[in-house]
């Protein structure tokens, strides 16, 4: 393979590795983010409490979270398929990482909220707020620096599982490592693969906590 | 009802119910919170008094009994009213419970976010209140980086932000020094004198209630002991519990049983005469000063002082009578276990 062609297929597949991995955390947040907050009001010291919906979703994220990612992308095929019309390549893959990734997301965002004090909160009440002015403006809002760490962790987590969908017909960097290095012994593509997978997760995780440590605070 | 009470309970009731059972914490509660008072609710740590002010604002609701502010029947509203009311009914709290996320000039337009004020005009009263609270320079400052004494007054301002009829003041001194205390103290009293806001100060200090209440109700047992005006309840305490809370202090070095004491209280007379030393000249016999608070305002002496009186017979009955003829209150007692005084001299 000449070096153009490694090129060639290295940037492509790195587009598509940030794409999936960016595109799924934000349906993962869109989904997770709201779960998490209703396990947070719902909770028996929530502002809402109310222990049946918060038993069932408590339940769901435990079983998803439970599912090790690989086999949740294999059991899920014909629900991919018959969703999104095919398994593989990047629309093959976003759904099942959506699914695995939401209610990973949906505990970040619990535990984060977790970590709000409770007498704001209260503070909150006392003045009138009403709850979704508590959810968005003190919850949401103290808990700012914490979400953020969780969104790095996310995003590398998804990275990770975007490198194992190469496996199973994802695209992206696991891909070229898996079928040139896995199938086809080319050690020096793989080993390219593998330091750009590396590099991506340092920059996502080096500028996270830098935004998470400008915005916090209380130091 | 009568149209100076802004607060009024009527066999108020609140019953926590949690796996190991129920809990009373407040039994048929009866108060009345007038029109531009500053009323005191003191009581031990687990008596009742932080659940009581939470049924004020309905922030805990009550099992039983009713809530009446401004008029209102609390019981009756909806979501929407009571979030509106609680706009009238500000509170502070013993961790000041600030935004740490935001300044405290933005933690002072909070309440005005949640009260949908403009922008503008939020900004502006929240910097009109920080110069109330003399934190002007502080407008920009993170919580974190101010004093306890600061956030509480950062959180005095945010409650005035939405000009409250009332202020609800959860043990709100507690966690400062004395001096940081006296001056929220200062503070509470000016705003109540300027604003006319009624204020109510939950506290287990009497020091507190001295300072700057009129009235007060003492809180036993999830139970009010004893209501009534402050003078008369810190010169003639009746119930057990109010005798231990005017009592100087109840974390006690050093307990003295069987000890014949008496407790003087000065409310007003002549700081000029002394009085402790005439008696101890008079009779010619040593007496043990056990406790001295009292301060001189204006020639006056406020205050109490605990003597330990001799054993022999019929002293004691002579220097109570002594001391009672000089227009003193004093209340002779045998110090026992519920009763131990600190010895130290302050």
């Amino acid at each position: 393979m000449s070096a153009e062609q490694m090129f060639e297929i290295l940037s492509t597949e790195t587009v598509n590795t940030l794409l999936l991995t960016l595109l799924s955390t934000l349906f993962a947040y869109i989904i997770g983010l709201p779960l998490g907050i209703i396990l947070i009001i719902t909770d028996r010291d929530g502002i809402h409490p109310n222990r049946p919906i918060n038993a069932v979703l408590g339940f769901i994220v435990n079983i998803l979270r439970s599912i090790p990612f690989l086999i949740l992308m294999v059991w899920m095929i014909p629900v991919t398929r018959t969703i999104v019309g095919t398994t593989i390549g990047n629309r093959g893959t976003i759904l099942p990482l959506v699914v695995a990734a939401a209610p990973f997301v949906a505990r970040m965002v619990e535990s984060s909220i977790k970590e709000v004090d409770h007498g704001v909160i209260e503070a909150a009440q006392s003045m009138g707020a009403p709850t979704g002015k508590i959810i968005t403006k003190v919850m949401l809002g103290e808990a700012r620096p914490s979400l953020l760490i969780n969104l790095v962790i996310t995003i590398t987590t998804i990275l990770g599982y975007t490198a194992m969908a190469g496996f199973v017909g994802g695209g992206g960097l696991g891909k070229v490592a898996v079928n040139y290095g896995y199938y086809k012994y080319q050690d020096d593509i793989m080993t390219l693969a593998v330091i750009l997978l590396v590099i991506l997760v340092q920059i996502f995780q080096e500028t996270g906590m830098r935004l998470a440590k400008r915005f916090d605070k209380r130091l | 009802m009568s149209e100076n009470h802004i607060i009024r309970l009527e066999h108020l009731s609140k019953t926590y119910t949690t796996q190991a059972g129920s809990v009373q914490a407040l039994q048929d509660i009866n108060l009345e919170i007038r029109q531009g008072e500053i009323f005191g609710v003191i009581g031990l740590s687990g008596a009742g008094k932080s659940t009581l002010v939470r049924c004020i604002n309905f922030l805990e609701r009550p099992t039983g009994g009713k809530v009446w502010v401004d008029g209102q029947d609390m019981s009756a509203l909806s979501t929407a009213e009571l979030n509106q009311i609680r706009q009238s009914v500000a509170m502070i709290f013993q961790q000041f419970n600030l935004l740490m996320q935001r300044t405290s000039l933005e933690n002072i337009c909070f309440p005005l976010e949640i009260a949908k004020v403009p922008k503008a005009e939020a900004k502006k009263r929240a910097l009109e209140l920080l110069e109330l609270v003399g934190l002007s320079d502080k407008a920009n400052s993170y919580p974190a980086q101010l004093s306890g004494g600061q956030k509480q007054r950062v959180a005095i301002a945010r409650a005035l932000s939405t000009n409250p009829k009332v202020l609800l003041c959860d043990e709100a001194t507690s966690a400062l020094d004395p001096a940081s205390t006296r001056s929220i103290l200062a503070l509470l009293k000016d705003i109540n004198q300027k604003l006319g806001i009624t204020i109510v100060i939950i506290t287990h200090e009497m020091s507190v209630i001295e300072n700057i209440c009129q009235r007060v109700a003492v809180i036993d047992q999830s139970r009010i002991a004893e209501c009534g005006d402050v003078r008369e309840i810190f010169a003639h305490p009746k119930s057990n519990i109010a005798k231990t809370l005017v009592f100087p202090n109840q974390r006690q070095t050093q307990a003295m049983v069987g000890t014949l004491c008496c407790r003087i209280v000065f409310d007003g007379q002549s700081s000029y005469e002394p009085v402790i030393a005439n008696m101890i000249l008079n009779f010619k016999r040593p007496v043990n000063i056990i406790f001295a608070d009292s301060k001189n305002i204006d020639g006056k002496a406020f205050g109490q002082i605990v003597l330990q009186l001799p054993e022999e017979p019929g002293v004691a009955e002579k220097m109570q009578q002594y001391l009672q003829a000089q227009g003193l209150t004093v209340e002779v007692f045998q110090a026992d276990a519920n009763l131990e005084v600190n010895a130290n001299v302050r």
